[in-house]
Formats: structure tokens, sequence, C-alpha cells
């Protein structure tokens, strides 16, 4: 969006700029933009104004980008290692996203600050495009969400729908304790029969892959494990520990829901630093060939107004003479 | 508490697939419905499209035991071929070995020791679940894991005299249950560096 703007900024001025200076070789002043009455020369103050202020954007840019590159690094690896968390559950349960309940509860993952490209974005339409997909006659769908981007999207046309949100998630880092009090949080005050979790996962530093992970309430899998429908291997498996089976599976879904949690917020930082570094990156960029384009110019209007400084002496000197 | 092969075999001949079937990489009937409601929308990626697929269920009772041992921060073991691994359940101390009968076992604060031909590693669990696997895949998740040999035996026993007087005076529910946690671990913690 800043580029965008830099750009059309530049384009104007720059057209604006070249105008101006054929106007003051033929004719001198032209506008009020221009050097005020009596003065003779055409003024380069403003392209200079925008000069200054465009290569303090590229430095601060700049500046940002280091920082993402910097808080990447430290984060990437540690969302690498948690990376076998989720794995023994999917293992175990199997992943369903399939699957039809009566109850939805979509937890959209975003990040708290922008300039980070479209991952916020991308994740909220994915979320829109659940709420669609989970729509009938007696199913609800409702939204948890972690963020403040995603929060002020969601707001403006699903406001009622909205559980709970939470902000300012990394404050502090990251760390499993935080994740699993706010997933105890989550799994105490929304009714659920599945949560589908939404981030983006990071595949390298420029390509995010939107992802979703299903995680079934305790009595969903109990009920597809007795029919026999997609989870029928569960019954299989013994239980240890716990009286009865029904006090294990729901310690097993709490448990898989914190882990997939805190994995899912790993990988959404490490996209969110990604994105960030890349958007920063090419708005860096930008503003290098803005500022090129601004020299050209500045040249130009410099050089102009030194031949229109010598035409007025010559012609002077010429009229004194001849 | 060893399982057997027998009930294995029962279990398998009733059965014609695997434990863990061949996965596809991605749910195709949910793609399928994601297209009809979103055609312009590429549909999320799901877990399984990340995950490298199990082994079924091999015939005959494979010599090893593949273990994954992973805790938030860390993958501590992982596909890791061991003789035996002793977790600590909720209903004791189990031993798993190849072939050991599909269990999901919830575990307790204790010692996992893994052994590995003649050598034994013992980590000190805090709490978590080990899923075992028909096809002798173990996959144990905890929340803290560390070697017991980096305990202070010292400030273990001066721990579990701190809570066992906070359980004395506890007063609500919530204090008593957080008492009685602190409690649980340091006297399991302190069994275990003594024994």
């Amino acid at each position: 969006m800043a580029m965008a703007s830099f750009r059309r900024e530049g384009q104007r001025l720059s057209s604006m700029l070249y105008s101006h200076s054929i106007n003051a070789l033929k004719s001198g002043v032209s506008s009020q933009e221009l050097a005020p009455v009596g003065a003779r020369s055409i003024s380069t103050q403003i392209v200079r104004n925008r000069m200054k202020s465009v290569k303090n954007i590229q430095k601060i840019t700049k500046a940002m980008k280091m920082v993402a590159a910097s808080k990447l690094r430290a984060i990437q690896t540690k969302a690498e290692k948690s990376r076998g968390l989720w794995q023994p559950f999917t293992a175990l349960l199997g992943d369903y996203p399939s699957i039809d309940v009566k109850k939805n509860v979509i937890v959209t993952i975003s990040s708290d600050k922008g300039l980070c490209g479209g991952i916020n974005s991308t994740s909220v339409k994915m979320s829109k495009g659940f709420r669609k997909l989970n729509s009938g006659p007696d199913k609800e769908v409702k939204y948890v969400v972690l963020g403040e981007k995603a929060k002020a999207q969601l707001v403006r046309d699903s406001k009622k729908d909205i559980e709970i949100s939470i902000t300012e998630l990394q404050k502090n880092p990251f760390n499993y304790t935080q994740v699993s009090v706010l997933a105890d949080d989550i799994l105490k005050n929304v009714e659920y029969d599945a949560l589908r979790i939404v981030f983006n996962k990071f595949h390298s530093v420029v390509s995010f892959v939107p992802t979703v992970t299903t995680v079934l309430s305790p009595e969903v899998v109990e009920r597809e494990s007795e029919t026999g429908g997609k989870l029928g291997d569960l019954d299989s498996y013994e239980i240890e520990g716990g009286e009865t089976k029904a006090e294990v599976l729901q310690n097993l879904t709490e448990f898989q829901f914190a882990c997939v949690l805190f994995n899912a917020c790993m990988e959404n930082a490490c996209s969110e630093q990604g994105a960030r570094m890349s958007a920063m990156d090419s708005s860096s960029r930008n503003a290098g060939e803005m500022l090129d384009r601004l020299t050209l110019t500045y040249n130009r209007t410099r050089q102009a107004s030194i031949t229109t400084e010598l035409i007025e002496i010559i012609s002077g000197a010429s009229a004194l003479t001849g | 508490m060893l399982r057997l092969a027998p009930r294995l075999l029962r279990r398998s001949l009733a059965r014609t697939f695997a434990d863990v079937p061949a996965t596809p990489t991605q749910d195709s009937s949910f793609v399928q419905a994601w297209q009809k409601i979103n055609p312009n929308l590429d549909p999320p990626k799901t877990p399984l499209a990340f995950m490298t697929p199990r082994p079924p269920t091999p015939s005959s009772i494979p010599s090893k035991l593949t273990v994954n041992f992973v805790l938030p921060y860390q993958s501590e073991l992982a596909s890791k071929e061991v003789d035996m691994v002793i977790i600590p359940a909720t209903t004791g101390h189990m031993g798993v070995l190849p072939g050991h009968v599909a269990t999901i076992a919830e575990l307790r604060p204790g010692i996992l020791s893994v052994h590995e031909g003649s050598s034994v590693t013992k980590y000190f669990v805090s709490s978590g679940f080990a899923f075992i696997h028909a096809n002798s895949f173990a996959d144990i998740v905890a929340v803290e894991a560390v070697p017991v040999d980096r305990f202070d035996p010292t400030l273990v026993q001066k721990g579990l005299a701190e809570f066992q007087q906070k359980l004395a005076i506890a007063s609500t529910d919530l204090e008593k249950a957080e008492a009685q946690i602190g409690v649980d671990v340091h006297s399991a913690l302190n069994s275990a560096l003594a024994g």
C-alpha cells in the first residue's frame, strides 16, 4: 500500500516538474508552486525536499528489513524444533478437515503489527472460506481471533461471530506455557465440535503456505471411533491411565490443541517476519528507483535554471551592445 | 504388563488393512468441497501434506522399536531405533518392546528410560502422552523432559519439603491442587534420583 502511494507520488511529481520545466523555459514563472514573484530562477527546493524524504524512507525500510531478518533467525530455529510436536497427534488421530459437525470454531492466527505483506489477508480469506464451507441449516460457525490485524478485518462483517479475540501475543517471546494457558482459556469459554486453526506455515523466507489444522472435540472423536467412521482405528488402541476412555480422550484433545496451537503460533510468527522482510526489501528497492528518477528530474531542473539565467544574461548583454 | 505377540496376531488377522494406512497427501473430499464453494481460492494445506507417511503394520514383529520423543521446543529423539523404552504411565511404569499392542498412555511425572543395546538414557518427564502404534512406532509427547544427571538432589529435597508445607497450609482448592502437583513432581524426582 505504501509502495503504491510512493509510486503515484513520484509519477505525479515527475510529470508535474517536467511540465513545469518546459513552461519555465518558455515563459518564466508559471505556477504558484515555483519561486515567488520577483525571483528569476526555477526552484529546485521541492524536488530536494522530496528526495530527502524518499531517502529517509529508504533508510527506514532497510532498517526494518534488518530487524525482521534478525527476529526471523531467532524464531526460525524454535519453530523448526517445534515441528515434531503435532506429528504424533496426526499419526494417531488422522486429519479430517472435511468432517461434518454442528459447531465449528475457526481460530485465526495473525500478527499484531502491519507492513508484513499479504499474510494476514490470506488467513482472513481462508477463514471466511471455511465459514462459507461450513454454513448450513443447523450449523454454526464462530471465530476466535489471535492478533490485531485479523480482528480488524473480521470485525467489519462478522462482528457477532467473534467469540474471543486475543492481541499482544508477541510481547514476551513465545513459550509453551503461555500458549497452553491460552488454549485452556479458549477451551473453557467456547463450545465446539471441531476447532480449525488457520495459520501461515513457514516454508522459506519467500514462501508461506496457508494451512489449516483440525482438532476434534472428545465427543466427536468418541463418536467417530465407535461408529467405525474415519477414526475407526482408534478403537483398537488400549487405554492406559485414567478411569475412563472419555477422560483420557478429553485430556488428549486438550493436549493436542495446546501443542498444535503452539506450533501454529510459531510458524505464523516466522511467516510474519519473513513477509515483512520481503515487503520492506521491495519497498526500499522502490524507494531507490524513485530516488533515481527524482535525481534525474532534479538535474534537469537545475540545468534548466542555469540555462535560463545564461540566456537572460546573454540577451541582456547583447541588448546593451547590439 | 508386557503384551505378547499372540494377541497382536489375532488382531491383525481380524483386520485386512494396516494400522496406519498409506496416507494420501491431501484429503480429496475436502479439496473438492472447498473448490465447489470457493472456486477462486486455493484450498489451504492440511498437516497430512507435511507428514512423512508411517509404514503399515508388518506381518512379523520387527526387531527394533522406532521412537519419536518430542518436546515443545525440541525433538529429543526422532525416529531412533531402540530395543526398549520404559515409560511412566499413570498406571505405573510400562515397558514397551517391538510388537507391543497399540496403546494410548497418559504419562505422569517420572523417569523415562531408553534402552539401546547396553546403554540406558534416563529422562525425567513432567507429563504428556505416549502413543504406541501397532507398527512398532512409539510417539512420546512430553511437556518437559530433562536428563536425570542434571538434577541437584539437595534442591529437590528442599522443594519437596516446601511443597509439603504448602499442602498443609493450603486453604482453597486451587492452592491444594497446586501444592499437590508440586509434591507429586518432587517426590517422583526424589525417588528417581535415589533409585
